[in-house]
């Protein structure tokens, strides 16, 4: 029994902490507002480390990790508020497209694009086709998990066999648009698609719960530095106890929303038969959490947390929409009534 | 991360399971809070002890198995799942017990801690005063030195003694130095309930159970601890007057080391919310199936039943961190606020379950009185 990272998973965690504080500082992340949603030199660097194709087999150029492995990765990005799909692509979409490398007949154009999404270009997965899908603008194909009227179906499209509807976001980093596909490869059809779908959903909700405990953690951070130096009434105004409780109250949420997430992605990784559960607990909670967290944060700053001027809006507005994304509380917890067999049907 | 327990761990659940079904009493005992049920509680503790389940993590001499942390795990685990009876020795076994193995000399140990996991000696905690709660570095009661008994005089009151009133001895801090600010110049006694000068008052909880206690010392003679050359035999009579734990004036830091635990993992294992919370999980199933479970009330059953298990986790994580030797430090109060209001909304969840029975006297109702305690003791929240 170990409820803890191993030496290797800190040392790449570690790694990856370091490379995301030099490259994805708040300036970064005001740029990518400005600009396409994508901070490059953060994710040109994330691909050479090998970060973008941790999940992709050695087989087909990636180090062949595992979901434990690559979730502490994505709690830094969101430590930093990183704007690109690591969590979708790098994670989610490269865990499917190597269970297609299973299924016969798909086994090659899998690899071809496990290959690409470890040098860096972006494949995103769609299981929910009325949900905005964040930084579709710049992927190079969509893997399309939606059933077709003959049954569950997986589709890889190529940009050009998709069409976008670009939307605005509260948070200008992220650049959604609704997707649909015009065409594109059947991968995978069946049990098999069904398979994936449901394990690729399960993926982009651990994902974005992941980045929500990262940027938690650093709301919380920006909020104690902040008030430990802001004076009202001749003190720090971290030393009234209004303040404290709050910011202590809101570490709580977050300390106890961490192990959810660990513990998910243990179970992804080993094919626990609860591993759904276990990803609607994580996803539930880091949202709770964050958005409790959030609240805290901009209350504790007062007014210079209302301005886009501080960056804590860069944080706290990435939590809001990950929150929402891939499952909000409400859709997990429903899940999770399914789940332990409450039907909550009474209107009594 | 690897979440699979040896083959001794699971040998170890296999054989607290099979005892624990064979011998946990149906039904269940009454409030070991009040008189009557102390008494049978009392036996319960003497059946444990000679299974040698008291102590389990203890070392065998002692009356314990040398269990490792997770292997005391397990044990809670199986203890709570099997809605085996509330431990009235847990004052002793998990307040005292851990500054006696950090503090006591040989001989203390040898005398105090067989004792204690036989149920001989009964612990209760000499902490608070009624003008020093939280602020516990508060307390007044005193104690004088007396050179020519060759111990030390005591005189003060302490109060929300929990089952004081029951137990047979109270172990607290009294202020030996009274030049000396707040936390320094307190000394930890160890102290017979049935010593001249002691007088223990109990009264009632929010439940309605004597479970507090007001215990009154005036003039009470505690001996010195005996010396290395004393005859054994002297040497336990003289201990079983009484003594001090650690060096004199140097109680706080012995308190604070009982207090630790008193907030984090020791006392409220994370088997005691995942039994409370598939006993709320199986009162909602009931209530669902004959229609009486609301959307908005089953996501309450959700989330404290979540809480529950993001408690175990977090706990997996405590006990992973203690064994490979990183001190929790302040998670022991993360720790304590987290449980403590877990319990509450655990049992706020089944009285709404139950509706307009919700008032009657019943688990629950008793359960979440007990579970309001929470956030009060061991420090306020």
């Amino acid at each position: 029994m170990r409820f803890e990272l191993t030496d290797d998973q800190v040392d790449f965690r570690d790694a990856v902490r370091g490379l995301l504080a030099d490259r994805c500082g708040p300036e970064a992340v005001r740029a990518a507002w400005d600009g396409d949603g994508r901070v490059r030199p953060a994710w040109d660097a994330l691909a050479e480390m090998g970060v973008l194709g941790a999940l992709v087999p050695e087989a087909a150029g990636g180090l062949g990790r595992d979901d434990e492995d690559v979730i502490p990765l994505l709690v830094e990005c969101g430590r930093v508020a990183l704007p690109d799909p690591v969590g979708p692509s790098a994670y989610a979409a490269a865990t499917a497209l190597g269970s297609l490398l299973e299924v016969p007949g798909a086994a090659e154009v899998a690899a071809a694009w496990s290959e690409r999404v470890a040098a860096g270009d972006v494949v995103l997965p769609v299981v929910d086709p009325s949900a905005p899908v964040a930084g579709a603008g710049t992927a190079a194909a969509i893997l399309w998990c939606v059933p077709s009227a003959a049954g569950p179906q997986v589709l890889l499209a190529d940009a050009d066999a998709v069409e976008l509807e670009s939307l605005d976001s509260v948070d200008g980093a992220r650049r959604p648009a609704r997707v649909s596909v015009l065409g594109g490869e059947v991968v995978a059809e069946g049990d098999a698609a069904a398979g994936i779908a449901a394990a690729t959903a399960d993926r982009l909700a651990l994902g974005a719960a992941a980045e929500l405990v990262g940027l938690s953690e650093r709301m919380l951070e920006l909020t104690v530095g902040y008030v430990g130096e802001r004076k009202q009434f001749g003190v720090p105004v971290g030393s009234f106890q209004a303040v404290k409780h709050q910011l202590a109250d809101a570490a709580l949420a977050v300390a106890f929303a961490g192990p959810l997430v660990s513990m998910a992605a243990h179970s992804l990784a080993t094919g626990d038969a609860d591993a759904s559960r276990h990803v609607s607990m994580a996803k539930l909670r880091a949202s709770t959490a964050a958005r409790h967290a959030a609240g805290a944060a901009l209350q504790c700053h007062g007014a210079i947390g209302y301005t886009v001027e501080y960056d804590l809006h860069l944080f706290m507005k990435r939590a809001w929409a990950l929150s929402y994304e891939h499952g909000d509380p409400d859709a997990h917890r429903s899940r999770l009534r399914a789940s332990l067999g409450l039907t909550g049907s009474s209107t009594n | 991360m690897d979440l699979t327990w040896s083959d001794k761990e699971s040998a170890f659940r296999d054989e607290c399971r099979t005892w624990l079904e064979a011998n946990v009493p149906d039904p269940a005992l009454p409030s070991g809070d009040t008189r009557e049920g102390f008494a049978a509680h009392l036996e319960w503790e003497h059946r444990l002890h000679e299974a040698r389940w008291a102590v389990v993590s203890w070392p065998e001499a002692y009356g314990g198995r040398d269990a490792s942390l997770w292997e005391w795990l397990i044990f809670e685990e199986e203890y709570y799942r099997a809605g085996a009876p509330q431990r009235v020795t847990q004052n002793g076994i998990f307040l005292l017990a851990p500054s006696i193995f950090e503090f006591g000399t040989p001989a203390q140990q040898d005398h105090y801690l067989p004792r204690m996991s036989a149920a001989e000696d009964l612990w209760c905690q000499g902490w608070s005063e009624p003008n020093a709660g939280s602020d516990l570095a508060a307390v007044s009661s005193r104690a004088v030195r007396d050179d020519d008994a060759g111990g030390w005089r005591l005189t003060g009151q302490k109060t929300w003694t929990t089952r004081g009133a029951f137990c047979t001895h109270v172990f607290g801090l009294f202020r030996t130095d009274g030049e000396a600010e707040r936390h320094r110049g307190l000394t930890y006694f160890l102290v017979p309930l049935d010593a001249d000068g002691v007088t223990v008052r109990g009264f009632g909880r929010l439940d309605g159970d004597e479970g507090f206690a007001e215990v009154f010392c005036d003039d009470v003679f505690v001996p010195d601890n005996p010396a290395d050359s004393l005859d054994p035999a002297e040497a336990a009579a003289t201990m079983h007057r009484g003594g001090i734990l650690g060096e004199v004036h140097q109680g706080w830091g012995v308190a604070m080391a009982t207090t630790t635990s008193e907030r984090g993992l020791t006392l409220r294992s994370p088997g005691r919310f995942q039994a409370t919370a598939s006993r709320l999980l199986d009162l909602a199933r009931s209530c669902d199936e004959s229609g009486r479970l609301g959307e908005a009330l089953a996501d309450r059953v959700v989330d404290a039943w979540v809480d529950a298990e993001a408690y175990a986790l977090y706990t997996l994580g405590d006990v992973t961190g203690i064994v490979e030797g990183r001190s929790p430090g302040a998670k022991s109060s993360f720790n304590k606020i987290f449980w403590s209001e877990l319990d509450v909304r655990l049992h706020e969840a089944a009285l709404d379950l139950l509706g307009p029975d919700a008032e009657l006297d019943g688990p629950w109702m008793k359960g979440y009185e007990f579970a309001l305690s929470g956030p009060i003791y061991a420090g306020t929240n």
